[in-house]
């Protein structure tokens, strides 16, 4: 049974939740305008650029959401607890669904640009098999027997998809290929972005990543709460 | 340390004795890998033109396939046998385990590369001789059975286990496949070090990288 505390503590981070989830939200749309209306039309590219404050900020945050997935599968190992692979687990689900973003985002950008919508470069492949490799640690979760062969198994994927996510996140250096190569972020050349496109650029980076941490967080809780209903349900039986 | 090592190569000796007296894996995976060479033929028109541009990646094509199939081997044979049990309770540390399965994967993997080496050079009349082919060669099948042993072991847990292997293998395989299809190019061109060296070292970091991290979480896999 819920203690009072439990009950006090279950309605803060219910009320904190919602803050945030408002406060993401406001970021969003002022994120929105910023990139509409107030960021300069590139010289080069024309307004079609303005997709690289979508798309540069969801690729970066994909490879946050894989770097916080290596942190939770060694964690998971380390101690052993259910806290650690929920945060693996649910930090997988929102780095997929940022990494589709940043594809389909960067095939609407490379049709007009590239002219086609796809292209086998090196950044592009490699992307998407990283995102395959995600994937198939959703499917692995869904086909194990039991909950800690879901758990052991799916953290040594998590550990050993994480020297992929670096030789990906470098592949548009080491290979050289159509697609540019870092202009933000570590390991980045600075000075390669003009003043206020990297000033949207960062404001968009920010909201993007305070998205992350909301969804990743919400996506904990509902692991959390399947949990306690199975729990529930097998003391019923 | 020697204990390791011996535990080690009691369980590749095992491996090996097994497939000597049953000669299953190789055989299968030979033929196997032949049939995707065949099928290549039929799939691109073989002219010395077009073979210059398919040729290395109908190597390794069929070499990825093949290693496949050897690497469904490695674990379900212990698990239908119910033998797995018994190599978790042997006196032996987990990464010695995994050492010994990966070293007879890797045996078998290079004996099926050998096996082909003819097969492209009378067939497509490739220049597969060639020393950094060779190295390639080696290093790509190092890299395939570090990852593939582990992930092996796996899939045999998982429902669906034959297609479960390869859904994990091909996508953190993929570095690999780029620079061996890639080198082998330069290698089969008749270029040296200088055109091939960032594929060979992209190689030889990815085996120690992923040996490494094999054996290290190995031993989380076999635990029940």
């Amino acid at each position: 049974m819920a203690s009072a505390q439990q009950v006090r503590q279950r309605s803060f981070t219910g009320v904190a939740g919602l803050g945030l989830l408002v406060i993401v939200a406001i970021l969003l749309l002022v994120d929105l305008a910023l990139i509409f209306l107030w960021a300069p039309t590139e010289l080069v590219l024309g307004e079609v650029q303005r997709i690289f404050y979508l798309h540069v900020p969801s690729a970066l945050v994909g490879f946050m959401a894989f770097a916080v997935v290596a942190v939770g599968s060694v964690g998971y190992f380390w101690k052993r607890t259910a806290k650690w692979d929920r945060l693996a687990h649910s930090a997988v689900e929102v780095g997929v669904m940022f990494f589709t973003v940043a594809l389909i985002s960067g095939a609407i950008w490379a049709k007009p640009v590239w002219g086609t919508w796809w292209t086998w470069d090196p950044q592009l492949t490699t992307t998407f098999v990283l995102w395959v490799v995600y994937l198939v640690y959703l499917m692995v979760r869904a086909y194990v027997p039991s909950k800690d062969q879901a758990a052991r198994y799916s953290a040594v994927i998590g550990i050993m998809g994480f020297p992929l996510v670096l030789l990906v996140y470098r592949a548009a250096e080491l290979w050289a290929g159509i697609h540019p190569g870092t202009v933000v972020g570590p390991g980045a050349e600075s000075d390669a972005l003009d003043k206020d496109i990297s000033l949207v650029f960062t404001f968009s980076l920010a909201t993007f990543t305070l998205l992350f941490v909301y969804l990743l967080w919400q996506r904990v809780l509902v692991h959390k709460a399947e949990e306690t209903v199975e729990e529930l349900r097998a003391s019923i039986k | 340390m020697r204990a390791y090592w011996r535990g080690a190569l009691a369980v590749y000796r095992k491996d090996l004795l097994l497939e000597a007296r049953s000669k299953e894996a190789v055989s299968t995976v030979a033929v196997f890998s032949l049939l995707v060479v065949f099928i290549f033929s039929f799939a691109f028109d073989p002219s010395p033109r077009t073979l210059a541009l398919v040729g290395p990646g109908i190597i390794w094509v069929s070499y990825t396939f093949g290693g496949i199939l050897g690497l469904n081997r490695a674990f379900s044979h212990e698990k239908d046998k119910g033998t797995l049990e018994g190599l978790v309770l042997a006196p032996l540390s987990k990464d010695a385990i995994y050492m010994g399965k990966f070293m007879g994967t890797l045996t078998l993997m290079l004996i099926v590369e050998l096996l082909m080496l003819p097969v492209f050079l009378f067939f497509f009349d490739l220049n597969v001789l060639s020393f950094w082919f060779l190295v390639i060669a080696l290093l790509a099948a190092t890299g395939f059975a570090a990852v593939g042993t582990l992930f092996s072991a796996i899939a045999v847990n998982t429902r669906s286990r034959e297609v479960m292997l390869p859904l994990l293998f091909l996508p953190m395989a993929l570095p690999v496949v780029i620079a061996a299809v890639a080198g082998t190019e330069d290698a089969l061109a008749g270029r040296g070090w200088a055109a091939l060296g960032q594929w060979v070292q992209l190689l030889i970091a990815y085996d120690f990288i992923f040996i490494v991290l094999s054996s290290l979480t190995f031993e989380f896999v076999l635990e029940e």
